[in-house]
C-alpha cells in the first residue's frame, strides 16, 4: 500500500530542497510568532501553521488569514533558530492556494497578485492603476473615497502615470518567458 | 566607480524623487550609474505567489543584462534589491534551473552567469564612497535637524548576517555625516506593511502608526528611507491614520538622498523635495538658501 502523502510532505516539496531546513525540524519555540510584526491579526501564529502543517489539517491551514497576512517582512526567517525559511513557506503556501483556487473568501492577495502577472507578462513592468480593482472597492465607501484622493494626490505631483510604461524589446522579452511557461503568446 | 543602474518600476512613477536624487547625488560623490538599459519588472513580491521560476527568470534577465554591461548592478529599491539577491544566489545553487532559464533567455540574446554583485544604492554610499569622504563634501550641514533612519526590512533581511540584521547602524553614519542627528528608536528595522497597505489595509496601517508613533515620540522631524513602498506607506497615509486613531501626525519621509543632496548643496527642487503628500520644504528653509529652495 502507498506511504500516506501527508500534507506535510507537500509543503516540504513546494519549498524545495535548496534553501534551509524542513519543517520536520522545528521545536515549535514560537520565535517567528513572537517576531512578526502582523500576527495580531492572524487567525494563526505562523508557529501554530507549522503545527498545524505537521498535524495534516490541510484545509484550516489554506483557508487561514494567516498566509494573506504575511508581509515577507523576513523577521521570522532571519531568527529562526532551526534556520526554517518562514517567509518562503509563507510564499509557497500562497503559490498552493492560488494554484488550487482554494483560499479564504474574500482575500485580496490571490486578485492582486493575479492582475499584476498579468500585467507584467505583457508590458515587463508594473503599472499601480492596473492593480487598484483588486483592492480598491473591497473596504466600503470610506475605502473608495479614501483611494480617490489618494489617486489624485499623487497624480497631481506626477507621481502617477496616466499610461502604462513596455519594456523595449517586449516581444523577446514575451518569447522569454514563453519558453519557461509555453501560454499565451503567439509565435 | 561605476555601476549598473537597476531603476525599478516605481521610481519612473511614485517614485520619481528617489530617481532623480540618486542621479544627482550619486554624480556629485563621483559614481557613475549607468541605467540598464531595456530593464524589466523585478517581480516584486506578487511574482512570487504565483510563480518562482517565472519570477527568477524577471530577474535573470536583468541580471544577464548587467554582465553583458561588464558592472555590478545597483538597485534603489529594497524589494528589487532582494529579488535580484535571491535569484543571483539561488540559480548559483541549482545548474539545472540556471540551464533553463537560459535557454530561455536566449530569446533575447542573454545568459544569466553570475559574474556580478547586486548591490542596493546605500551600499555605494555607506561601503564605496565611505562617510568621512561624504562628510568632507557636505556644503550645508543640517545641523539640529532630528532625523529617524528607517531601514525596513528588505534592505537588511534575509540578505545580512544576524548581528547587522538586527542592530544596523549604517543610515545613522550616513544621516550623521549630513550634519543631522540621528534619532535612535526601536522599531527602525520593523516593516512597515509592504503591499499589505492594499491587500490588507487595516493591518498595514497599524503597523505604519506604530512606526510614526515610535520615530515621533523619540523627537524625529523627518524620517529617511531607502525603498519606494516604505516612503508610500510611512507619508502617504497619514492624514487616514489621524482619522481612524485620533493622532496628530504629520512628518514628512524623504529618501536618504534626499537628505544627503540637500547636504550636499544640490538644489532641493533637483531633489524633487515638495513632491511628498507632508511638505519637507518648511523644515529644510532654515538649512539651505533660498536659492536652492525653490518649489519644483
Amino acid at each position: 500500500m502507498p506511504e500516506k502523502y501527508t500534507f506535510q510532505k507537500e509543503v516540504a516539496n513546494l519549498m524545495g530542497p535548496l534553501d534551509g531546513n524542513p519543517i520536520d525540524v522545528c521545536i515549535q519555540c514560537g520565535t517567528c510568532s513572537a517576531s512578526c510584526p502582523a500576527v495580531e491579526y492572524m487567525d494563526y501564529s505562523p508557529r501554530q501553521i507549522i503545527a498545524m502543517i505537521r498535524a495534516d489539517l490541510k484545509d484550516k491551514v489554506l483557508n487561514s488569514d494567516t498566509i494573506w497576512c504575511c508581509a515577507s517582512c523576513y523577521n521570522c526567517l532571519v531568527r529562526c533558530p532551526k534556520d526554517i525559511k518562514i517567509t518562503q513557506m509563507m510564499y509557497a503556501l500562497k503559490r498552493y492556494c492560488i494554484w488550487k483556487n482554494s483560499y479564504r473568501e474574500g482575500a485580496i492577495g490571490p486578485d492582486f497578485s493575479r492582475r499584476f502577472v498579468k500585467i507584467v507578462v505583457k508590458t515587463g513592468k508594473s503599472y499601480e492603476p492596473g492593480l487598484a480593482p483588486a483592492f480598491m472597492f473591497k473596504y466600503g465607501m470610506r475605502g473608495i473615497l479614501d483611494n480617490v484622493t489618494m489617486g489624485m494626490s499623487l497624480f497631481g505631483k506626477k507621481r502617477i502615470s496616466m499610461l502604462p510604461k513596455t519594456v523595449k524589446r517586449v516581444e523577446n522579452f514575451r518569447r522569454v518567458l514563453n519558453r519557461i511557461i509555453p501560454v499565451g503568446v503567439k509565435e | 566607480m561605476k555601476y549598473s543602474y537597476f531603476p525599478g518600476c516605481s521610481l519612473e512613477t511614485v517614485a520619481r524623487s528617489y530617481d532623480a536624487s540618486a542621479r544627482l547625488t550619486a554624480e556629485k560623490l563621483g559614481i557613475e550609474l549607468i541605467e540598464l538599459d531595456d530593464w524589466n519588472c523585478c517581480g516584486a513580491t506578487a511574482y512570487f505567489h504565483i510563480d518562482e521560476i517565472l519570477a527568477h527568470t524577471l530577474c535573470a534577465r536583468n541580471l544577464a543584462m548587467s554582465e553583458l554591461a561588464g558592472l555590478d548592478v545597483v538597485a534603489p529599491c529594497s524589494g528589487c534589491y532582494k529579488n535580484m539577491r535571491a535569484t543571483s544566489s539561488h540559480l548559483m545553487k541549482d545548474p539545472e534551473l540556471r540551464e533553463h532559464i537560459n535557454t530561455a533567455l536566449k530569446e533575447d540574446g542573454l545568459e544569466f552567469k553570475g559574474l556580478r554583485r547586486v548591490l542596493h544604492l546605500a551600499d555605494i554610499f555607506t561601503e564605496e564612497v565611505g562617510f568621512a569622504n561624504i562628510r568632507s563634501r557636505v556644503v550645508t550641514a543640517l545641523n539640529g535637524l532630528r532625523v529617524a533612519p528607517y531601514y525596513g526590512c528588505q534592505i537588511l533581511r534575509p540578505a545580512l548576517g544576524r548581528e547587522e540584521v538586527e542592530n544596523p547602524d549604517f543610515l545613522e553614519n550616513l544621516v550623521a555625516a549630513t550634519g543631522a542627528q540621528p534619532v535612535d528608536y526601536p522599531l527602525k528595522t520593523r516593516c512597515c506593511g509592504g503591499s499589505l497597505i492594499m491587500t490588507r489595509n487595516p493591518v498595514a496601517l497599524k503597523m505604519v502608526k506604530n512606526l510614526l508613533k515610535c520615530a515621533t515620540d523619540q523627537g524625529a522631524d523627518l524620517i529617511v528611507t531607502t525603498c519606494p513602498l516604505c516612503q508610500v506607506n510611512l507619508e502617504c497615509y497619514q492624514s487616514q491614520i489621524n482619522r481612524k486613531y485620533g493622532t496628530n501626525f504629520s512628518v514628512p519621509a524623504l529618501y536618504f538622498t534626499q537628505l544627503l543632496g540637500v547636504a550636499l548643496g544640490i538644489p532641493a527642487s533637483d531633489l524633487l523635495i515638495g513632491s511628498e503628500m507632508e511638505p519637507a520644504l518648511g523644515l529644510l528653509k532654515g538649512y539651505v538658501s533660498e536659492a536652492l529652495c525653490n518649489r519644483p
